[in-house]
Parts: C-alpha cells; structure tokens; sequence
C-alpha cells in the first residue's frame, strides 16, 4: 500500500521535477542533460520575444487580480446581505462559475465578445465625431483577456472573502457603530482589517489563475501573447532547455504565490478565531 | 427634534407605547417606560422575553414598529446609532481583535469631530483603565487577555466617552461564578462613582436584585411589574413575579371571600386560608382563580409538641430533607393538607429549636401578613 502510495507521488511529481533539473541543463540540446549549469536562464532572459510575453503576462495578472479583488470583494459584501432563497441561487451561481471548464469559458467569451463588437464597432464608426477613419476599432486584446480573466477569478474572491465575513462577528461592526463610527469609517476601520487576509489571498489567488490561464486567454487574446501561449507556440517548434527553464520560473511564481495566500487564510483566521 | 418634555432633565430613557414585532413574532409589544437620570436599571425576563430587543432599540440596532423611544426627552426613532449619545457593552464584549487594548478604548474617541488630540486621549485611556483597574495594560492584545479582564475594557471603551447612558446586555454571563459576584459588586460602585444610567439586560433574578435602583420585569415582550428589589420580592403583583422573583411556597384555590385589604381562599380539600394583597395587586373577584404565596424564609418551623404562638396557619409536617446551607438551613416538609412546603430556618432560630432532622415531626405555620393572594397572571 505505502509504494502505491509512493508510486503516485513520483507519477505525479515525477516530471515536474525533471523539468525543474532540467532547466539547470549545461548543454546545448533539450534531448542530452549535461550537469549543471545556468546558461539557459541567461539565455532565456535576453529573449526578446520571451520577455514581451512576460510583461503581458504580467500586466494582465496584475490587472485581472486588482479588479477581481475590487469587484469580488464588493460582491461578497453585498451578498452577505441578500438573505433568503435569493442568496442560495446567486451562492450556487458563484460555485457554478468556478466550476465551469476554461475551454467553455473561452468559448463563450471570444463568442461574446466578437459579436459585441460587431455590433458596436459600426456604431462607433458611425457616431464618432471625427469620422469613420477617425473612429477606433474595438478588437480582441488586453482588454478582452482581462476582462475574461476577471469573470473567472471574481468568483474565487467571492468564495473566499465571503467565507472570511461570515466567520467574522457581526458584533463588531455595531460596537464600531456603538462607538460613533459612521458606517464608511467601520468599514475601513473594522470591517476591511477584518477581512483584509482574505482579500489580499484572493488577490494573489486571481494572480495566479490569469498568470497560469492559458485556455481562456488562447481564444480572447487576439494578437498579443501570454507567456503560456508563448510556451505553446515554441513547444511546437520542438523543446529546448529554455522551455524547462520557463516552466521552472512559472511553477516558482506560482507556488510561492498560493503558499503566500493559503498562510494568509489561516494565520488570520487563527487569530481572530482565539477571540 | 420634537419638543422636550418638561420632566426631560431628570428622564434619560423613556419608552412610549414601545413594540417590535418581527412578523407574527411580538418581541416587544406595547412597552412603557421611563428611566431616571443617575439611576441602575435592568431588564429582568426568562430566554426570548424580549430584553435584547429592548436595550438594542436604545442603542439603535433596531428600530420600533410602533411607539415612540426617547433620550433625554428626544425622539430618536431613525437616529442611528452612531449619532446616539449612549454606549453598549456586548455580552460577548465584541473587542476590536485587530486592536490592542489602548485602541479599543480610545476608538470612540477617535471618532468624535473634531478629534482629541493624542495627549488628551492618551491621558483618558489611562484615566479609564485606572477607574476599571487595568492600569499599564494599553499595548497589550485583547485576544490575551482573561474574560473579566476583556469585560474591563469593553467598559472602559464604553465609559471613556461619558455616555448619557451605558448598556451592558448580560455581561457577566461569560465569566465564572466567584468572578461574576466581584464584578457585579465593582459594576454597581463604578455606576455611583461616574454617576451615569446604567441599564442592564440580565436573566440572573439575583443579580439583577442586587444592583439595580429599579428593575423591570418582562414576559412575552410586556412589562409584567417594574419597581425596586424590595417592591418586586415583597409586593409582586402576581404569581409569575413572586415565582421568578426569590422563592414562593404556592396553594393555588378560589376565592371564597375578598375584603379591601385581602381574601380568604378555599383550597382544593375544602380548607381555608387567609391572605392580604399586595399593595401592586388589584382585588379579586368572588370564586377567582388566585394563588396564596408564602416566603419560605416567612414559614415558621417548630417541633411538634410546642407550635410557635401568634400564626394564623398552624399545620403539622414532616422533614423530608434539609439542606445545611450556613447562614441559613432549609426544609422540605410535607404538610398536611397543603403539601410540600419550603421553610428557610435562620441560624438563630436553628440554635434556639436545635435543628430537624429527615422524619422528624414538626409543626409549621405562617401569619397572615405573610400569606400573599396573588392572581396567576
Ligand atoms: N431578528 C429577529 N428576527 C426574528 N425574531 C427575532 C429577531 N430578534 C429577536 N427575535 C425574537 O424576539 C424574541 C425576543 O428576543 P430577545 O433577543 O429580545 O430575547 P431576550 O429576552 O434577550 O432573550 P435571551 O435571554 O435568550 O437573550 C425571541 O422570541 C426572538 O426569537
Ligand atoms: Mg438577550
């Protein structure tokens, strides 16, 4: 039983970790490993093309989680209020949406999208006051990756902040009101300390999501390249080291990232839980 | 702001025809009342009475479906609470676990336009903690604390802003027997030293008679009776209060004949009784139900060869049980033709008689001031 156990991990964990060895790879082909060195990162970091789909990456995670964060977090407080069969319904939707698979998702975006902007780019065209050339072309871009992005994550702010404020004693926020605290004081006195580990998790959580996605973003991306696109596309001009090296960084962030929000949830919760 | 009444110098709360109904749910149903400045007032009722429904209405947390509630002689229905000049002391204490002590205490001062400045709000967080005797606990973490010391804060948080009136919903529920006494006692001298309202929602009969100026009893969201200790345990004004109040030996009857002062009952064998009303009480009528209530400590229990002299009721017994407890001992005795009767025997008395034991055979009795006719409602 404990080496079938064994055997699942190293199925599981197997290739990852040759990845991760493999990017320390000294030599010149993905195929042959020469121990050790770090050439490919210096490499992999002057590639022009490699490091503009990092910084697209990266705005677009930066972008999705803030908004995410913002939007997620105001929903989840405005739901806490919403009593009755009204609140299982939106409940089960926020579960339902993060449930749903990416490719649907992408789907359903890119479908969304392209025929919004058949209908408003006409519009634009015609209205726009400096003329029809003038007027500019809604397309697929950051914009619309963002936007998808947002979708998704919001319902994981959601779940997690609101798990947070209904753990939270209501009684705080009337001794804050008891104390002359108008209610946009208690909330940015009591209510957002309170739930602040949980935003700040749900933040890094929408981060990695978009960071990873690579699903959504193929179909609503339109010309500009994530990094796991990027990965895709050169995977299929065959593997090098610098892929190894790509996915070794990506697991990192990413790891050290939902490490972060998980202590986040649980530090906090304990603290306030021995209340 | 509607115009004050001309007692609203002395009145600090007043309730006018108060009710809170939630639904078919009459938690508080036609209240009135009125509590004067400076005084110790409490809500005393079993579970689902209506207590919290009460005080959270002073505080603003809820608002009346119908009936007017005033501070000070004003209105403050639709007030919030944040713009009412009282403060609450939750049962659980609800301290900020994010902050330390001293923030806590000085949240409420924090939030008042214009704001004090830091000097001034450092002296009275240690002001305050000295007067609850947590003097150089500031930087410490609520969640560290003990519960009486978390009590103390949330009192100090409370108190700092010199509140018109302060709310404590049952706030020595959390805390252990011995420690509950120490802070009731310490409650009720912080309330004559700093000279504010208290009102206090408890359960707990003998807290709420050992501290309050005045108490207000309630059943099903009504005021049954409101008066001192003394007027509650000595005048209730009917069954239910000389029940939740103190302890009662009960014979329930009918009236055979009423007079002004009091009633003779005619109990179920066919024996009658003589009782008088209490001055809360209305006469009743001819062949009412009614109760006749005797104050175990008024019960008078003697051997059986020599009856105490001067009793309208003289009824032979016998010791069921005796329970020692020090100051005082007490007995459960069967009495002929009224049943089990509680007696509460003072040391004295008990050095006199020399004690009974379990089968013993005694003679119990009462005078007739102590047999109270009571309605059941
Ligand atoms: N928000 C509410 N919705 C519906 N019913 C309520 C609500 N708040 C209180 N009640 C009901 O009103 C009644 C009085 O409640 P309240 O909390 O005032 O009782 P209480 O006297 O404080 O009791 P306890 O000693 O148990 O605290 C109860 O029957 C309670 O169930
Ligand atoms: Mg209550």
């Amino acid at each position: 039983m404990r080496l079938y156990a064994a055997a699942i991990y190293l199925f599981l964990y197997g290739p990852i970790a040759l990845i991760v060895v493999f990017s320390f790879n000294a030599g010149r082909h993905a195929a042959s490993f020469e121990c050790c060195g770090t050439s490919w990162y210096g490499r992999t970091f002057n590639n022009q093309f490699l490091l503009e789909a990092l910084y697209t990456s990266l705005l677009v995670a930066g972008t999705t989680a803030i908004l995410a964060t913002i939007m997620g977090t105001m929903a989840a407080l405005a739901l806490q209020r919403v009593r009755g069969p009204l609140r299982v319904v939106y409940d089960a939707m926020t579960y339902i949406a993060i449930i749903i698979p990416g490719i649907v998702i992408g789907i359903a975006t890119l479908v969304a999208l392209v025929t919004a902007f058949d209908a408003i780019n006409p519009l634009l065209a015609a209205l726009w006051p400096g003329g029809a050339k003038a007027a500019p072309q809604l397309g697929l871009g950051y914009a619309s990756v963002i936007a998808a992005h947002t979708l998704f994550t919001m319902a994981l702010v959601i779940v997690i902040v609101r798990a947070r404020i209904q753990g939270m004693d209501r009684s705080l926020i009337e001794a804050s009101a008891d104390l002359y605290a108008t209610p946009w004081r208690t909330f940015r006195q009591v209510t957002l300390p309170q739930i602040f580990p949980a935003v700040m998790a749900g933040f890094l959580l929408s981060f990695t999501f978009s960071f990873d996605d690579f699903i959504i973003a193929f179909f609503v991306a339109g010309s500009k390249t994530t990094l796991p696109i990027y990965i895709f596309s050169s995977i299929r001009r065959g593997i090098t080291p610098e892929t190894n090296v790509i996915a070794t960084l990506v697991l990192g962030v990413s790891l050290t990232l939902l490490i972060s929000a998980q202590l986040l949830m649980r530090r906090r919760a304990g603290a306030a839980g021995s209340n | 702001m509607p115009a004050r009444s001309d007692h609203s110098r002395d009145i600090d709360i007043e309730f006018r025809g108060v009710s809170r109904h939630y639904g078919e749910i009459r938690a508080v149903d036609g209240i009135d009342l009125s509590v004067p400045k400076g005084t110790f007032f409490s809500f005393l009722g079993p579970s689902g009475c209506g207590k919290t429904t009460s005080l959270r209405m002073i505080a603003g947390f809820e608002q009346p479906t119908a009936g007017d509630v005033l501070i000070e002689g004003s209105s403050v229905v639709g007030t919030p609470p944040h713009r009412r000049p009282v403060n609450m002391v939750f049962q659980h204490y609800a301290l900020f676990p994010h902050l330390n002590v001293f923030d806590n205490i000085a949240y409420g001062l924090r939030q008042r336009a214009p704001r004090p400045a830091r000097a001034e709000i450092t002296r009275r967080v240690g002001e305050t903690l000295d007067l609850v005797r947590l003097g150089g606990f500031e930087s410490r973490r609520v969640w560290e604390l003990s519960g009486g010391q978390q009590q103390r804060v949330a009192l100090a948080r409370a108190l700092i802003n010199k509140p018109t009136v302060l709310l404590l919903d049952e706030p020595m529920a959390a805390l252990d027997r011995k420690l509950r006494r120490d802070m009731q006692i310490e409650l009720q001298t912080l309330q004559r030293d700093v000279g504010i309202t208290f009102v206090l929602v408890t359960h707990d009969q003998e807290e709420a008679l050992s501290m309050s100026d005045s108490i207000c009893i309630m059943r099903h969201g009504r005021i049954v009776q409101a008066g001192g200790a003394r007027e509650l345990y000595d005048e209730p004004v009917n069954r239910y209060v000389a029940d939740f109040v103190g302890k009662s030996n009960f014979l329930d009857g009918t009236v055979a004949d009423t007079g002004a002062s009091g009633a003779v009952l005619r109990l179920a064998d066919g024996r009658t009784i003589a009782g008088r009303y209490t001055s809360t009480a209305t006469p009743l009528a001819r062949e009412a139900k009614a109760c006749i209530a005797v104050r175990p400590e008024l019960v008078s229990i003697t051997a059986a060869q020599k009856p105490a002299g001067g009793m309208a009721v003289n009824a032979p017994a016998r010791v069921k049980n005796r329970i020692y407890l020090g100051e005082q001992t007490e007995y459960l005795v069967a009495a002929e033709g009224l049943g089990d009767i509680l007696a509460m025997a003072s040391k004295t008395s008990e050095l006199a008689s020399g004690g009974f034991s379990p089968g013993d055979e005694v003679v119990i009795g009462w005078p007739e001031s102590a047999a109270l006719v009571l309605a059941e409602e």
